[in-house]
């Protein structure tokens, strides 16, 4: 059910302020994708443009194409919130909702979209989006706590739970990991790789490790100076990225002789 | 090379020092103040000026510079502190002294129908007065300020429309009381023609006032949750309606209802208006739309007019009342804050 992105000369402005310029890339399906580059490069802005969450903010604006499944999102007849029920997305900071519990942060994408559910079909959604998310045996027998009650790293489990609930297409991470210590960290890592079988994942990450260590194709991202707009250097196999890269600025990046 | 030893302590006066010297001060006032004939307030401020003389002054000499400045200040913060509450209690206690006594199961249950003279009045008619021509401002008043502030925080966030909508807004804060009780009189004389009176109306003046307040501590408590939390939701698919609807509000909603009750205190102790448009009557009244209704600042102000002994009396009981319906809705309010507050931790 994964399905791949197609991305096309891609401009992201917020307001007259060019911010990433020229994408062209294609992301796999059921396959993990990285981005990597210096901070204020738009790798995240180019993350959030995949599900149309870019236009949030007042002012932001996309020319160009991102194109999933034959389906051109910034269409005019598209609806961004049908986008985004296809395409879900995981924040950097944990962002559970502090009015509901564990069990309703879980069921929020289907309960806030008044969606009737029978309460063994809620129970078993609930089950099972937790499972995935290596939060079960952590939280079973509290489910109706407060998801705030909950440590960093377990809340951010708890919000990849409520993304993957809603069972959407594509999986879009922006620094899942950066809050978490290591050992949340690797158990996230190991989330993203059982996910792998069924979504199609992009994640930003800072850790080039992490990079490395999770995904199939990795994209560069840089500013071609300071005040120019982010554009993407190069998109590669994972593999080729961190062996031999086709631009010297990925490898002076990836090894760490970068300004 | 040698460092000279760090020098941590230092000479303190002992934790029972400001009580001895506050002790010494009063006695020290209390000589000119018995030998002058001084009243007790004349006392109490050389008391305090003594106060704040002599205990800097021993902590110097004792402690050093910077703890007989912080002496000073802590001596200066806690007189401000007792300069403003002490208006405070007092009116608290004048109101309870003068009102008790005119508080008794009649004046509680009876209105003030075919009362002559020095005979058992009760403030019924006002207690109703209150209550339905306030709870008609609320009815009128919350759903318009909580949805301008959906308005401004949701969807005009710093466009030109919000910016005029919260000048304006801003200029209504500043209504006096008696015009918004011209405006809504002479609404409904255009309506109903000129000798029409109706609670009702009150409740249109009251609105006037309680619409700004609602619309700005709403719009706080809006801007108030985190971007995050309307992204999460954004990005489950779930439209911007109901995000409002399912994330804003049940996440604000506790500091909304304390904004809405600050609100109806404010505007349940207001006379002028309700004088104007709603008048007053004896007896009691519970149709709000038609014909006039008393309330209780009314009740007050036309009995303390009477200049009788009894009219006096009965002007604290209604006060005392007032007070206290106002506490018991501030204290409502609380608990409903504390209820929807989100849940931390387990």
């Amino acid at each position: 059910m994964a399905k791949s992105i197609d991305v096309s000369d891609l401009n992201i402005y917020y307001g007259d302020f060019l911010a990433v310029e020229g994408v062209n890339m294609t992301v796999k399906s059921k396959s993990v994708t990285a981005f990597i580059g210096p901070s204020g490069c738009g790798k995240s802005t180019m993350l959030r443009s995949l599900n149309r969450m870019h236009e949030v903010i007042p002012g932001a604006r996309v020319e160009g194409k991102v194109v999933v499944d034959g389906q051109s999102l910034y269409d005019a007849s598209v609806d961004p919130v049908a986008v985004r029920r296809q395409i879900g997305m995981v924040f950097q900071r944990p962002n559970p909702f502090p009015t509901m519990s564990i069990y309703e942060n879980v069921l929020a994408g289907n309960r806030l979209n008044a969606k009737k559910l029978k309460k063994d079909d809620a129970d078993s959604i609930v089950e099972r989006s937790l499972k995935r998310a290596n939060l079960w045996t952590e939280v079973k027998d509290r489910l109706n706590k407060p998801g705030m009650g909950l440590s960093g790293g377990q809340q951010q489990r708890l919000c990849i739970a409520r993304a993957i609930a809603v069972e959407p297409e594509v999986l879009l991470m922006d620094e899942p990991c950066s809050a978490l210590d290591p050992i949340s960290t690797s158990a996230i890592e190991d989330l993203i790789h059982e996910l792998k079988s069924e979504y199609t994942i992009v994640i930003v990450t800072h850790n080039m490790q992490q990079a490395a260590r999770v995904s199939d194709d990795t994209g560069f991202f840089n500013l071609k100076a300071t005040g120019e707009p982010g554009h993407l250097v190069e998109f590669n196999p994972t593999r080729k990225m961190f062996s031999t890269p086709d631009e010297p600025s990925t490898e002076a990046y990836i090894s760490g002789r970068f300004g | 090379m040698t460092s000279a030893p760090m020098t941590l302590s230092q000479a303190r006066l002992p934790r029972w020092a400001p009580g001895l010297v506050a002790a010494m001060a009063l006695a020290v006032a209390g000589l000119p103040a018995l030998l002058g004939g001084w009243g007790p307030a004349a006392w109490l401020v050389l008391a305090v000026v003594v106060f704040l003389v002599a205990m800097p002054l021993w902590s110097r000499l004792v402690e050093g510079r910077r703890a007989a400045v912080d002496r000073l200040v802590t001596g200066l913060i806690w007189t401000a502190f007792a300069i403003a509450i002490s208006p405070l209690v007092w009116l608290l206690w004048v109101v309870v002294r003068s009102g008790v006594p005119a508080i008794n199961g009649d004046f509680l249950t009876f209105s003030m129908l075919n009362v002559i003279g020095d005979e058992q009045g009760g403030i019924l008619h006002a207690l109703i007065g209150t209550l339905l021509i306030t709870l008609a401002a609320a009815v009128l008043s919350v759903p318009v300020g909580i949805l301008t502030a959906v308005y401004l925080v949701e969807y005009g966030a710093r466009s030109r429309t919000a910016r005029v909508i919260t000048f304006l807004v801003d200029v209504m804060t500043g209504i006096p009381s008696i015009v918004a009780g011209l405006f809504a009189l002479a609404l409904v004389v255009l309506l109903f023609g000129p000798a029409f009176r109706m609670g009702f109306g009150g409740s249109i003046a009251l609105s006037l006032l309680m619409i700004p307040t609602v619309v700005r501590s709403s719009e706080e408590m809006f801007r108030l949750v985190p971007d995050d939390l309307r992204e999460a939701s954004y990005a489950l698919g779930v439209p911007k309606w109901r995000t409002i609807v399912k994330v804003v509000l049940p996440t604000s909603v506790g500091g909304i209802v304390t904004g809405v009750v600050l609100a109806i205190s404010r505007v349940i102790g207001e006379t002028a208006p309700l004088l104007v448009v709603a008048g007053a009557t004896d007896g009691i009244n519970t149709n709000l739309f038609d014909g006039r209704m008393t309330t209780l600042p009314v009740f007050i102000f036309s009995q303390y007019s009477s200049s009788t002994p009894v009219g006096y009396q009965r002007a604290w009981g209604g006060a005392l009342v007032l007070i206290v319906l106002v506490m018991v809705l501030n204290l409502t309010a609380r608990l409903i804050g504390r209820i929807f507050a989100p849940a931390k931790g387990n």
